[in-house]
């Protein structure tokens, strides 16, 4: 531990502008693989434990895509709606065939296919591991913002995923869809009887879910290798980070995220052998306090 | 009672002796023959699936490079050399079990040990119980050959040194230090056993040749870790002079791919041990000039015309540059042969003492020969070297090479410091 450390970063604003920019980054990714998991979990009831690998297939579609097209606005957009597509077939030929199921099963074929598209990305693009690089377009010298400092990359990346939690955040609560997603997570039995394809809002939900997890990885390609199983530490950051925020709440899962950015960014200043330790610390006492998380819903 | 032979027994005798010969001629001689020609398995236990599958895959290349060459030169008076590879995942136990395998179910005579250092412990206790002849090609970690207790009489390594890495890094890095005033450093690698003891061998060397550094700041992110921004934010908030790394690989590239977003090779020299590898070079898009690194493998160093051969022929037929695993298994290769050569036997005795202190002519040698030093069965006097990158091929255009007279000369003091001597 060196509290000395953390209270010197808390009397500069440099250090602190820099960690909490650094936390947000960090945050901001975790919350775009999360939030499809918590919206996948609170409507379909089901953990996707296969959402890792559509953040993989995601970076392996950008990296593609920036190559095939020399524009990283297309490697974006192609990699989410291409995630959520695939994501959208597994739901309605795999995952939807366990909806109900004991949940072993339901881990059994998300394994199953994770290490199916772990080989699927060696046959395609090589157990070797690739990087794509910075677009030109980022290519600029960091911002400075009160002695600290914030690369212009991650000001994009910040921003597009704000606007992102605010397009879901409205999709859910002020739009009929959102209406029908919310009927169909309470009771899919009276919604399907008030006419409503459950079976398509199920598989909308999957496809959105795919396609945050599959943007995730676009937008994480240019500055992370990419390599086959890199899926996996993302997930098990995000299972943290829904635990936090609380399963099936989008606004739980942001405000779960960047708290996981925040705790890591200036714990690796003030506990440097303890960083991860203190995420779990944290999730811990998150739990012992308030079970259903920070904003579930009490059962 | 007569012992002499009636003409009828004489005659028997006859027949059965012919007989006897008939048999030798239909059966034994064509077995003999057979014996001669009998293939000469070698086994390769190694990696070739998962994140470090590249050191599987180029290992096996270089492998099979060197057993083309050897077998179309007639082999071993006749007999060809048929290579078997199995994969591991990286587990030490499958390690073990496949090496067992390998001789007593595959009938290899001689294991080329492509693990990685997790899994070349575990070989090297099979090959204690086993009796053959094996050379560990991937594993750095120095105990493996050095600590007495762990050395077997027929196991052999043919691979850089993590002591030898770290007294040329230190020396390189003291020198540079020196010159440009840099006192402050930091490290950042990755947290487990290889990280630790490379960097603390690394740090304690540095001290030795330059006493006026001072390490301020330490950051640890794990083994494949995806997001380094807190420990460059951390970097950045320390503001070291120098920082130390010996991040591999995609994890090393994604560091540097993050860290050049931030500027902050505009304010630290980054001395990164593992840089300068094709695999790891290449796949860096934006590569910053200046970055300091060991010569892991560059087709330009050792300067020879025949290192840059070997690795236009490795990149004609793979269509991959060669990495620092692939000249090791290469030059492992050469010592076997040699041995072969000299023995025109494949007994794991024989090789053994032919191998003890050994030198060969060899394209990796830092002046044009390698031996396998006979005290540790280790090799001495491979090419290493640290220089500055450049974003183009070569890469690493000038190289300082290391000075073998003081890489032993530290190496004996860290083995008494060890109790390894």
């Amino acid at each position: 531990m060196d509290f000395d450390a953390l209270l010197s970063c808390f009397g500069s604003a440099s250090c602190v502008v820099t960690q909490a920019t650094g936390g947000l980054i960090s945050g901001m990714l975790l919350f775009l693989v999360a939030a499809g998991l918590s919206l996948i979990f609170g409507t379909l009831k089901v953990t996707n434990f296969m959402h890792g690998s559509l953040y993989m297939l995601g970076a392996y579609f950008a990296y593609t895509l920036y190559n095939l097209s020399g524009n990283y606005a297309i490697a974006v957009v192609g990699a989410a709606l291409g995630v959520g597509a695939f994501a959208l077939v597994f739901e309605r030929v795999f995952m939807s065939r366990v909806y109900g199921s004991d949940v072993l099963l339901q881990l059994l074929v998300c394994y199953g296919f994770i290490l199916i598209l772990d080989d699927v990305v060696k046959i395609v693009w090589g157990a070797e591991f690739l990087a794509m690089g910075m677009p030109e377009t980022f290519q600029h010298p960091p911002v400075m913002i009160a002695g600290g400092v914030l690369p212009v990359f991650y000001l994009f990346l910040i921003g597009i995923t704000l606007v992102v939690a605010a397009a879901l955040g409205f999709l859910i609560t002020k739009t009929r869809i959102g209406k029908i997603v919310r009927a169909a997570a309470v009771n899919p039995t009276m919604t399907s009887a008030l006419g409503i394809n459950t079976a398509l809002v199920f598989g909308g939900v999957f496809a959105l879910g795919g396609m945050l997890a599959g943007l995730a990885g676009a937008l994480a390609v240019p500055v992370r290798s990419l390599v086959s199983g890199m899926g996996f530490s993302i997930l098990i950051e995000s299972f943290i980070v829904t635990v936090i925020g609380g399963m099936g709440s989008v606004a739980g899962a942001l405000v779960g995220a960047l708290l996981i950015g925040l705790v890591r960014s200036f714990g690796t200043i003030g506990f440097p052998l303890f960083t991860d330790g203190l995420m779990f610390l944290f999730m811990t006492i998150v739990l012992i306090v308030r079970p259903s998380g920070l904003f579930g819903k009490d059962r | 009672m007569s012992n002499r032979s009636s003409p009828a027994s004489k005659r028997r005798g006859f027949i059965q002796g012919a007989g006897a010969l008939t048999a030798a001629a239909g059966l034994g001689f064509p077995f003999i023959s057979r014996a001669q020609n009998k293939p000469i398995r070698i086994g390769v236990p190694t990696i070739l699936s998962g994140r470090v599958a590249q050191l599987g895959i180029s290992s096996r290349n270089a492998i099979e490079m060197a057993v083309e060459k050897f077998n179309a030169a007639g082999g071993l008076g006749g007999r060809k050399i048929e290579i078997v590879t199995r994969d591991s995942k990286g587990k030490p136990d499958e390690a073990a079990n496949n090496t067992r395998h390998l001789v007593n179910s595959e009938g290899c005579e001689i294991i080329i040990d492509a693990e990685s250092s997790a899994g070349a412990f575990a070989v090297q206790e099979v090959i204690r119980e086993l009796k053959v002849l094996s050379i560990h090609t991937c594993s750095e970690t120095s105990s493996l050959s050095a600590d007495p207790k762990i050395r077997v009489p027929t196991a052999f390594r043919c691979v850089r040194q993590g002591i030898h890495d770290a007294i040329v890094s230190a020396a390189y890095a003291g020198n540079v230090a020196k010159a440009k005033g840099l006192k402050k450093w930091m490290t950042c690698s990755p947290d487990y056993a290889y990280g630790r003891d490379n960097t603390s061998l690394f740090v304690e060397y540095l001290k030795k040749f330059n006493p006026e550094v001072e390490i301020v700041g330490e950051a640890w992110p794990k083994l494949f870790q995806a997001d380094y921004t807190e420990n460059i934010t951390k970097i950045l908030q320390t503001k070291p002079q120098a920082l130390y790394s010996c991040l591999w690989a995609g994890d090393l590239v994604s560091f540097v791919d993050q860290s050049s977003i931030y500027g902050l090779f505009q304010q630290t020299n980054l001395f990164a041990i593992n840089m300068a590898d094709y695999t790891t070079l290449t796949a860096v898009k934006n590569l910053p000039a200046g970055i300091h690194s060991a010569t892991r493998y560059l087709k330009t160093y050792p300067t020879g015309a025949e290192n840059a051969a070997w690795a236009d022929a490795y990149k004609a037929k793979y269509k991959d540059y060669p990495t620092n695993w692939a000249w090791q298994n290469a030059l492992a290769m050469e010592f076997l042969f040699a041995a072969m050569k000299k023995t025109n036997s494949t007994s794991a005795t024989k090789l053994a003492e032919a191998l003890r202190g050994l030198t060969i002519k060899s394209p990796f040698g830092a002046d044009g020969t390698v031996t396998m030093r006979a005290e540790d069965q280790t090799v001495i006097g491979y090419a290493i070297g640290w220089g500055t990158t450049i974003p183009k091929e070569p890469y690493v255009p000038s190289v300082v090479p290391g000075d073998w007279k003081t890489i032993l000369e530290h190496e004996a003091q860290w083995k008494k410091k060890m109790g390894y001597a």
